[in-house]
């Protein structure tokens, strides 16, 4: 052994190219370096729909308009537009190219769009171009594509004509599914098209160079893009592909990284060696949904409402998500969306909630006297596989068995098992949460409406509908946020769910590497305008 | 040993037939579906996605398709990376996760070889109940424990030496390749190690061992002509299966050290439920595993004569 170490050791040095030694944020180059948590699975716009896909995206692409550094809608490729109640216009900048060094054109977009609503494309995210007239009798089918209300008047001219008025279509415009592709090169490709990096062509800040699957994606500076002396970064490296966020610390510890998101464990021991912990707001809701299907115990009123008031949301942030950044759940619409002039919880302020144990079991006996029962049967909590999820359903187990002496049986199943069984409805309790797709209030206030079919615990009340409908057809903000506030009225009388927290994440970031964006909607985290210091 | 060649080839071909059938089975017996996402899709778009896989035809149906495309030796396209070939992916990542194997079992097998004839050497003496020790270690805690516990260490090794002299995760070259071959091969040196020692007692007492003794022969020429040679061959037994376990059971090592191996395509499209992706993965892996257990047969021959007269 005493020889073959060393000698190990000099393999090890000779085996070396400089490259791989390189650190996670070089000045001289403006080069960062990443992890993913995971392979993007989807680089086609038209068919993107998870995070890390999009969070890409975001980077070698560009809609019409997009987000700046704190989250406003500017131009993208559009350099102006008007919304009015019936149609948008939207006028293109002449020197948005392609990264083969073709104009971006408003043939682009009616392309993409008509594309993504094409049944036999069966993009899950179609339903978000549905504010386009027709586009959602072409995406049933009923309707040929060619139908949808986007014209191209010029190469530079898009015309859009609404479905219904949608004040806040610019800000759709900046979404993946929205984004341009060049129908030339689109067909060359169908069925490959976004399967490796010669499979795509871009129009974004930056172009993808390299990408080899479950291994390393390479982004460089895109020498076409309008806007290219504002970026200052010459590539994006991401060198590291996994989900272990263990790992992903050990690589920022050793400056291979320049970004890392911490979970409970790992945020310890960044603790422990002094980082500097950052913390965002993902703008995602936590909830426990319950089943109101009527043949459900959880279809009572009375019993929704007894667990809402053991609720102890103070509690559940501090002692059971224990890291810094969650909000306590009061809403079924987060802080951060607009109102009309401000934030709409500072428009509209949530009831606050006060855990109240003696009010709780007073309605849980209302509630047994109600169903003519003495003691209710175990209920179904369905949950995820995630260690959170089993610690969260745990908390709520004890806390519902303590207060009310309600027996909760928790039912830990796979994603796709959970979903089945939401879907068919079996469960009385689920642990679920929303994100935003859409930077508006309606992205959360639609969801429990009777014909929203991520309404899974098939909530069905016909003054949620009224509201949500008048919220929809129309365009005066005061109008729109009065329905929202009375929706969010609903959910708490009514116990449509139990808000459990506003989700935060803690992140660690290189302290050389300044203009990182963190975004609520969109690709998040963005590096479009990061760059090195010295 | 042509006829016998020919013999072990068709039981594999049935073996392989009957591992493809039960994953169908079960796969399809497992809960769930394997087309809902996060966002629930309009019954339109759901029938195309089923269109798209063939899932709106009957089950025995679906299989029979499938089966006829795996004679031609098409997996089809995967669920959720709909723009892939499940051929494309076992090609880009089995390699990987091959060498990453391969390197495992050479690591285990030198070690396990090794430190199996020491411990039979120094039977119940120092050496013996150290390494039995360590051994104990190595096959009741679990690799991601050891893959975390070898990241840390070459974390402490670049902070001590103030550079990165290296990577803690990665794939590229053999010096990303060192640690996680060594931790992946861990468990199976133990297990060989152990294997390695009771074989070698076997042999110690045998009498063509006083007889060299007698003979005045070295104790070194003893050692590797008579005593290691005899005791080597239930370690190539377990070899081959062993090759096929580690290339398949890397899912862990390949996510804590971000290396693009099949494992975790193995282990994620079952968590996903991606159908074609479990086929591809489960009747390729299936395959290698029988052709493993052949490769360890037909070695047979050629280490112990005996087995080449009967």
């Amino acid at each position: 052994m005493n020889t073959i170490l060393p000698f190990l050791f000099t393999v090890i040095l000779l085996l070396h190219s400089h490259h791989c030694l390189a650190e996670a944020a070089d000045f001289e180059t403006q080069t960062v370096k990443l992890a993913l948590n995971q392979e993007p699975p989807q680089l086609n716009g038209m068919k993107a729909t998870d995070q890390v896909s999009v969070m890409v995206l975001g980077h070698i692409m560009e809609g019409l308009t997009r987000y700046d550094r704190r989250g406003r809608i500017i131009p993208g490729v559009a350099e102006r537009w008007e919304v009015n109640d019936e149609e948008a216009t939207f006028w293109l900048r002449p020197n948005a190219k392609w990264s083969n060094g073709e104009t971006v054109t408003a043939h682009d977009f009616v392309f993409a769009w008509r594309t993504t609503l094409t049944p036999s494309t069966a993009s899950e995210y179609a339903f978000i171009l549905y504010a386009i007239k027709n586009a959602e009798a072409i995406n049933q089918g009923k309707l040929a594509p060619e139908e949808l209300g986007v014209e191209a008047l010029d190469d530079f001219t898009l015309k859009v004509e609404l479905e219904r008025p949608t004040a806040y279509f610019s800000k759709l415009t900046a979404f993946v599914s929205y984004f341009p592709i060049q129908e030339k090169f689109y067909k060359s490709r169908l069925d490959r098209y976004a399967a490796d990096a010669s499979d795509l062509i871009f129009n974004g800040a930056f172009a993808m160079t390299d990408w080899v699957h479950s291994a390393s994606i390479k982004l460089k500076k895109n020498p076409h893009y309008w806007n290219r002396d504002k970026i200052k970064l010459n590539a994006i490296e991401a060198d590291y592909i996994t989900a272990d966020t263990r790992a992903r610390l050990n690589l920022f510890i050793d400056n291979k990284i320049i970004f890392t998101r911490l979970d409970g464990e790992t945020y310890q021991d960044a603790l422990t060696r002094k980082f500097r912990i950052r913390s965002f707001s993902t703008g995602s809701v936590f909830f426990i949904e319950y089943n109101h299907r009527p043949d459900r115990i959880t279809a009572n009123l009375l019993l929704r409402q007894a667990i809402q008031a053991v609720y102890n949301a103070d509690e559940f942030v501090n002692k059971v998500l224990a890291t810094p950044g969650n909000l306590r759940g009061e809403s079924l619409f987060p802080v951060w969306l607009d109102g009309t002039e401000e934030k709409f919880r500072t428009e509209y302020p949530a009831p606050r909630l006060e855990p109240d144990t003696d009010l709780g079991r007073r309605l849980l006996n209302q509630a047994k006297s109600q169903l003519g029962v003495t003691q209710l049967p175990p209920l179904v909590l369905l949950v995820g596989d995630s260690p959170t999820a089993a610690k969260q359903a745990e908390y709520l187990q004890g806390l519902l068995k303590s207060k009310l002496n309600l027996d909760i049986k928790i039912d830990i199943q796979t994603f796709k098992q959970r979903l089945a069984k939401m879907t068919s409805g079996d469960f009385d309790l689920v642990g679920a949460g929303w994100g935003p797709d859409f930077d508006d209030i309606m992205t959360f206030g639609d969801l429990f409406a009777s014909w929203n079919l991520n309404n899974r615990g098939r909530y069905n009340n016909p003054d949620y509908d009224r509201f949500v409908r008048t919220a929809m057809n129309s365009s005066i903000p005061k109008v729109r946020m009065d329905a929202m506030a009375e929706l969010q009225r609903i959910v708490h009388e009514d116990a449509v769910i139990l808000p459990l927290y506003e989700q935060g994440v803690i992140y660690l970031l290189h302290p050389k590497v300044k203009g990182v964006v963190r975004n609520v909607v969109g690709s998040d985290p963005d590096f479009t305008y990061a760059r090195v210091v010295q | 040993m042509l006829s016998y060649i020919a013999k072990r080839l068709i039981a594999g071909l049935i073996t392989i037939w009957f591992i493809a059938t039960a994953t169908f089975i079960a796969m399809h017996l497992v809960p769930g579906d394997p087309l809902m996402n996060q966002k629930a899709v309009s019954a339109e778009i759901r029938l195309n996605l089923e269109r798209k896989y063939g899932l709106n035809k009957p089950v025995v149906e679906q299989y029979f398709i499938f089966m006829g495309n795996m004679l031609r030796g098409d997996f089809g396209i995967s669920y959720t990376q709909q723009n892939r070939k499940v051929n494309d992916i076992i090609k880009d990542h089995f390699p990987v996760s091959a060498t990453l194997g391969i390197l495992a079992v050479f690591f285990a097998a030198l070690g396990g070889i090794l430190w199996g004839a020491i411990t039979a050497i120094y039977r119940n003496r120092l050496p013996d109940i150290v390494i039995m020790f360590l051994v104990i270690l190595g096959i009741s805690v679990p690799s991601f424990v050891f893959a975390a516990l070898g990241q840390l260490l070459l974390v402490n090794i670049n902070q001590f030496a103030g550079q990165s002299i290296i990577p803690v995760a990665g794939w590229g070259s053999l010096s990303h390749m060192l640690m996680p071959s060594m931790v992946l091969g861990l468990g199976t040196m133990a297990l060989l190690t152990r294997l390695m020692r009771s074989s070698m007692l076997d042999v110690v007492n045998e009498d063509y061992i006083k007889t060299a003794k007698a003979k005045g022969l070295s104790p070194l020429r003893i050692f590797f002509k008579h005593q290691l040679r005899n005791a080597i061959l239930p370690v190539i037994t377990v070899l081959g299966p062993q090759i096929a376990a580690i290339t398949t059971g890397g899912f862990v090592v390949e996510l804590v050290f971000a290396i693009p191996g099949l494992g975790r395509y193995f282990v994620q499209a079952v968590q996903q439920l991606d159908y074609t992706v479990i086929m591809g993965t489960t009747v390729f892996y299936g395959a290698f595993l029988v052709l493993m257990v052949i490769v360890v047969d037909i070695l047979y021959g050629f280490i112990d004569p005996r087995v080449r007269l009967q």
